[in-house]
């Protein structure tokens, strides 16, 4: 309020000194009104920038395992991100649930990460910045523990997709999956 | 400063209702600047002449690009190759990011050594920084519109930044995304953005030209204008300095434009972008490169704070402590010129974020993780340590009383620097 709106109030009010908190009353109740009202009206042009109806409902993927023999890898996409199914070889599964969990930086023992051991079905990214780890294919690294190797910042996984060494922060995170019958999970 | 009186009618009718010719003419023309500025002092009117080209180039494109992941691809090579003068337009705003983010590099760094963020300069400084930030983004979306390989990898870390927020994380990151992934949603919000900012920038680049107008240029002795006899009228002096300037500039853009026109581009861009396959090395721009390397230097957790949320804070923080520039440095000398200690220190810091630059182009293996780290923590120490220290152990050379007192005693020590 300028000087002379004051004085204008004042001479208003001459002879009442109440009518000023009345006035700051109304001008306060009003902001807060006004500005809820504008935040609110805010949400509207933030929520569009969300997934939308037709983005949500491609939100999940079933998939025949039956062609994968044991020690093979394969990706497919899920919500356009790839998934990692694995087959692994008891060696690999030996390896995985012998290793002290005190050695891990996301500690996890291996039967919470696969629902059949043989099984290993993970979401395909890097958990530092999102990069697609290699392993995948026969001629790929694995890194130093077997499972594999985020090529963009130096992340290795081992053989149950957990982080052992680098600057991701977790292990490769499990998709929500079910098993349809013996060789056919739906993942989402 | 004198009123000027217009002869044109039509000029003098609207200026009587609407005087931007003589607002132009106080600002433009009369315009009182140091007598002293040396060549560093283009680099701001350059820097705006930059802006006007990308924006200019950037509709150009904007008519024949499609902004959808199945042709966005197709689209720019279709750019390329058929449209008429389509491969110029693109190269100049290709490379014209990079020259805009020399030039203003180099103004920012003749900022920190002539002293122009002190008082009574520090609102224009802190929207200069909000500028750069402002241009990062920018650069950054921009360069996720061909996409290439670069293009939606680079989306896809830095987007995934995002994801080390706490509690919050994954919500803004698929928030940013809108979906799942970096996918036909995120191209087309990012080409809304990169069309709009640069507009942001201009009203920005306005009011730090407003700040600028109020106080006056600095200038290499660090002493205000005095009188008269300080100053000489921004036109035709620096007009024609300025315009000069543009014209070497100008030859080393147009050099890489039409010789080396890919020199600053990573060549796995011109490979359409795979979400299935990451390219071996995740590059940004050479200018983005020293943030790169603040952001993996950091591989460590602190307590419960994880090393990646430490990275991308710290990223932001490189930028963020310039903010705090002008209160930070306690020395009341603005130049380097009279500052022997803090000369030495500013060009530490040069190479410092030089090496930064290397580190961040190179994959964070071997000897450059220490040496990143090194780097990082130079670059904190040199803002938050180091310069309120000299400031206050320093012992500067005597400062002139005035521009003119120092350039008529015969001893310009301003022009040594130039």
């Amino acid at each position: 309020m300028t000087e002379s709106d004051s004085a204008a109030a004042a001479a208003l009010d001459a002879g009442d000194g109440a009518g000023d908190e009345r006035r700051d009353f109304l001008l306060i109740a009003t902001s807060v009104i006004g500005a809820t009202g504008t935040a609110l009206a805010l949400w509207p042009f933030i929520d569009t920038m969300n997934p939308s109806a037709d983005v949500l409902a491609l939100a999940s993927t079933e998939i025949d395992l039956s062609p994968i023999e044991e020690g093979q890898s394969i990706t497919i996409v899920w919500r356009g991100k790839p998934v990692f199914v694995r087959r692994r070889t008891a060696a690999e599964i030996e390896e995985a649930r012998a290793t002290p969990l005190d050695q891990l930086p996301d500690p996890e023992p291996d039967e919470a990460r696969a629902e059949k051991s043989e099984w290993l079905i993970l979401v395909g990214i890097c958990t530092h910045l999102g990069c697609i780890p290699l392993g995948q294919k026969s001629g790929d690294p694995r890194g130093n523990f077997g499972g594999w190797f985020c090529p963009c910042h130096g992340s290795h996984y081992d053989t149950s997709g957990r982080i052992r060494k680098g600057p991701a922060p977790e292990n490769l995170v499990r998709p929500p999956y079910a098993f349809l019958d013996e060789t056919t999970i739906r993942i989402g | 400063m004198s009123q000027p009186t217009w002869k044109n009618p039509i000029v003098a009718w609207i200026d009587y209702r609407l005087p931007v010719f003589t607002f132009a003419h106080h600002e433009l023309v009369d315009y009182p600047t140091p007598r002293n500025l040396n060549y560093w002092w283009n680099f701001g009117s350059l820097a705006g002449v930059m802006l006007v080209i990308l924006i200019v180039t950037g509709v150009f494109l904007a008519m024949h690009y499609t902004p959808h992941t199945d042709y966005a691809f197709a689209s720019v090579e279709r750019i390329m190759r058929d449209v008429n003068y389509g491969w110029l337009i693109r190269y100049l705003h290709m490379n014209g990011g990079s020259i805009f983010f020399l030039v203003v590099y180099i103004h920012l760094f003749r900022g920190l050594y002539y002293g122009s963020y002190k008082a009574p300069r520090e609102v224009l400084w802190i929207i200069g920084v909000v500028i750069i930030f402002c241009m990062m983004a920018t650069a950054f979306m921009g360069y996720v519109l061909p996409w290439g390989q670069m293009s939606f990898w680079a989306a896809t870390v830095i987007t995934n930044l995002f994801s080390a927020v706490p509690l919050f994380g994954e919500e803004i990151v698929n928030w940013l995304w809108g979906g799942f992934s970096v996918a036909n949603p995120t191209l087309n919000r990012f080409y809304a953005l990169h069309f709009l900012l640069p507009f942001v920038i201009f009203a920005l680049v306005f009011v730090h030209l407003w700040a600028l107008h109020v106080h006056k240029s600095n200038n290499p002795l660090g002493v205000e204008m005095t009188g008269d006899s300080d100053s000489i009228p921004f036109h035709p002096y620096y007009t024609i300095k300025d315009a000069f300037g543009l014209g070497v500039l100008f030859l080393v853009y147009f050099a890489f434009t039409f010789f080396a026109p890919n020199f600053f581009l990573e060549p796995d861009n011109y490979i359409e972008a795979n979400p299935l396959v990451t390219p071996t090395h995740i590059l940004p721009e050479w200018y983005l490169m020293p943030f790169y390397a603040i952001l993996r230097a950091i591989t460590f957790d602190i307590w419960f704070i994880s090393a990646k949320l430490i990275g991308v804070i710290a990223m932001f923080a490189s930028i963020a402590v310039l903010f705090l520039l002008p209160w930070l440095d306690t020395s009341p000398v603005r130049s380097a010129t009279f500052r022997p200690v803090f000369k030495q220190f500013f060009w530490i810091l040069v190479i410092d974020c030089v090496v930064l630059g290397y580190v961040g182009a190179n994959p964070p293996e071997g000897w450059f993780i220490p040496l990143g780290q090194i780097a990082t923590a130079y670059y904190f120490i040199h803002f938050l340590v180091l310069i309120p220290l000299i400031g206050f152990l320093e012992r500067p050379r005597a400062v002139p009383d005035s521009i003119a007192s120092a350039i008529t005693a015969g001893t310009n020590p301003g022009v040594e620097q130039s």
